[in-house]
């Protein structure tokens, strides 16, 4: 194993990683015990619009960060099949089924999330959380808003810029009723010049992987993203992904990648294989590949352009509406191909996700464009991101060896 | 160069030993729940065969399910890969692999050299696969080399529209209970396996001479059922289910180093 020069650790030891798990459990111990600290809970889907609740001194709980806990703890089979007992489909999202499965038996690697006070559910990511949160706002009757996020098939018109910010509005007006109190627009202001810094802080982390060899890869930055999800808008956010990117800009400098012999670059497609990510990432270290960037994790910065920070409440509802999810696949082609050179790539791996269906559809589409301008070879994992029943190690080794050896080729 | 190549496969083991391209020596057996027995039964049944010593193999390349389990291979590749070179070398114009063993299928998409340009597999799942045709084979009380020739006298196919091999078993049950002919339903069968194949080609992109290579290669039913939908020859070269053996001792050839 290569080791840092001075330290001694080996190559993939980052300090940032601990300090990461630390501000995880404090985030998720405070939030179990919000009510002895007199705070209300809310549960809020991946994409939703946090800012407001942080400015409110809400606390903000994500069921898909909880289901992707689920999944790397390798729990997401026993709770799918709570869910399934219960008579949800199979062929549900295993976020939700996971979650469903938690709550009704406090599962899990953290024993169930805490009990919401209130649900915000924005359908930018997919159609799913409608019933989903609908199902939550039943079980624990609790007051639930939906932030309507209508597709942007080829442009963001006026028409829909209207129909978002008159919700934002409601957003808010939402927020007041349920805290019985009017909402701090100066702590807005605030907090969402921290969450634009935030996210342009996480970009530059992900730029990082520019570098060759890479200092860290996809299966890092999955792992790193749960900060910009769950917190952004809050300074230890930005603490953390400033000590974030001066260690890997250090590894940088002295060369330090993340996989030993970096021969080629890959990037990665959808959400991660939570349960099979050690797995996965030694599979790839092995055959000397590592995973520089993924078009999940950017995700949570790809908007930021869109967002006015002196106006973040009046420009919040295009950047939640133009999200990666939410646009149509030939926009995200575009962003594809963007990553593709940006990072330098020498192919695509694509993980068609059985449970998220707005994700993996129009992959096969995305597969063909790819090829068609840029000549890459793309290789395609059929599996699911909780539900491990749907994972054939057989097959999945069979296609990246069968992957290497056409990238080889070249 | 005398060169050796094991394919394990999910059901049968293949081998063979080529001196550049002639073939010394070829074997099939069922590989049974130890694979690293089998590579070693089918070495030395082939080190019988062409009256030759191991160490005048140069080099030996495994490839298939079980690839990893034969541990005094040089090398292993993909049976993607192998598949590939083996149907380029049988049929030098092939662009288009179509390849269904036993527990899987896949199209495979080649250059005029020969090289992969691009391969898609089957998901999950034993439709549509060699393990298919078995089970189906065990309900219609008939064995896999009936099944081809029967399939032929069907008149019209019966649907079968399950994509899910114990479903379509309880379908292939419920057609035998209605009286559906025997060879319409393995006309059927033979169909639905074909419509998945051809979905899958036609993914990868589809570029004709069509050859197709693995164990299911032997149904004729299968071959016709698949011409039919493609509307395109199939070629089904000879020693077919050694595609993947034969692909890997050429390979073999090409990376004499891997010794």
């Amino acid at each position: 194993m290569k080791k840092h020069k001075t330290s001694g650790k080996p190559a993939y030891y980052m300090e940032s990683v601990p300090k990461m798990k630390k501000i995880m459990r404090n985030y998720y111990l405070k939030a179990k015990y919000a009510r002895y600290l007199g705070k209300k809970v809310a549960w809020i889907t991946s994409g939703g619009p946090v800012e407001p609740l942080i400015a409110m001194g809400i606390i903000p709980v994500y069921p898909e960060n909880h289901g992707a806990m689920i999944g790397v703890s390798h729990t997401g089979v026993e709770l799918c099949e709570v869910a399934e007992g219960m008579g949800y489909s199979g062929d549900l999202c295993s976020y939700a089924r996971a979650d469903i499965g938690a709550s009704e038996t406090g599962g899990g690697p953290i024993g169930g999330l805490p009990k919401p006070d209130m649900l915000i559910c924005c359908n930018n990511i997919c159609g799913t959380v409608l019933k989903w949160y609908e199902i939550q706002a039943r079980k624990f009757q609790v007051p639930l808003f939906i932030l309507d996020t209508p597709f942007v098939h080829t442009e963001f018109t006026k028409e829909a810029k209207t129909y978002v910010d008159r919700q934002v509005k409601d957003y808010i007006r939402f927020l007041e009723t349920a805290m019985k109190k009017k909402f701090p627009y100066d702590k807005m202001n605030v907090v969402g010049k921290r969450s634009v810094e935030a996210m342009r802080l996480w970009q530059q982390v992900l730029n990082t992987a520019t570098a060759k060899p890479a200092p860290f890869t996809a299966f890092d930055a999955f792992f790193h993203l749960a900060l910009i999800v769950t917190l952004r808008g809050t300074k230890t956010v930005l603490r953390y992904y400033r000590f974030l990117l001066d260690e890997l800009n250090q590894r940088v400098e002295k060369g330090i990648g993340m996989v030993e012999n970096e021969q080629y670059r890959f990037l990665w497609d959808n959400l991660p294989i939570w349960h099979r990510m050690r797995w996965l990432s030694r599979a790839f270290a092995a055959r000397n590949a590592a995973l520089v960037a993924d078009t999940y994790t950017s995700a949570w910065c790809g908007t930021v352009d869109n967002i006015d920070e002196n106006d973040f409440l009046g420009s919040m509802g295009e950047a939640y509406t133009r999200i990666y999810l939410n646009i149509g696949v030939d926009q995200m082609a575009e962003k594809v191909l963007n990553m593709i050179d940006k990072y330098d790539v020498d192919g695509l791996v694509m993980h068609s996700n059985r449970s998220c269906k707005p994700y993996s559809f129009g992959q096969y589409d995305i597969q063909r464009i790819v090829q068609r301008e840029r000549g890459l070879p793309v290789l395609i994992l059929e599996s699911d991101m909780v539900d491990a029943r749907k994972f054939s190690e057989g097959q999945v080794e069979t296609r990246i060896d069968a992957f290497m050896e056409m990238v080889g080729q070249k | 160069m005398i060169t050796c190549g094991i394919d394990i496969g999910s059901v049968t083991a293949k081998g063979v030993i080529m001196d550049e391209n002639n073939l010394l020596a070829t074997t099939i057996q069922f590989t049974g729940y130890n694979a690293g027995t089998a590579g070693e039964t089918v070495l030395q049944k082939l080190l019988g065969q062409a009256g030759l010593k191991r160490e005048q193999i140069v080099a030996l390349i495994a490839t298939g399910y079980g690839r990893n389990s034969v541990d005094f291979a040089d090398k292993t590749l993909s049976e993607i890969i192998c598949h590939g070179a083996g149907a380029h070398f049988a049929i030098p114009t092939a662009r288009t692999v179509i390849d269904i063993g036993g527990q899987d299928s896949k199209v495979i998409l080649l250059s005029d050299a020969g090289q992969v340009l691009n391969f898609v597999m089957n998901d999950k799942c034993a439709a549509g696969t060699g393990r298919f045709l078995e089970v189906m084979a065990r309900a219609l009380e008939t064995d896999l080399d009936g099944f081809g020739q029967l399939s032929l006298k069907g008149s019209t196919p019966a649907a079968i529209s399950s994509t899910c091999t114990v479903f379509a078993e309880s379908e292939v049950i419920s057609l035998v209970a209605k009286g559906e002919s025997r060879e319409n339903i393995i006309a059927g069968i033979h169909r639905s396996i074909a419509a998945r194949t051809v979905a899958m080609a036609n993914r990868v992109g589809l570029i004709p001479d069509i050859v197709m290579t693995g164990g299911v290669s032997r149904n004729i039913g299968v071959i016709q059922a698949l011409e039919k939908l493609l509307n395109l020859p199939v070629t089904v070269p000879e020693n077919a289910q050694l595609t993947g053996a034969i692909g890997a001792a050429l390979l073999a050839q090409r990376a004499p180093n891997v010794a």
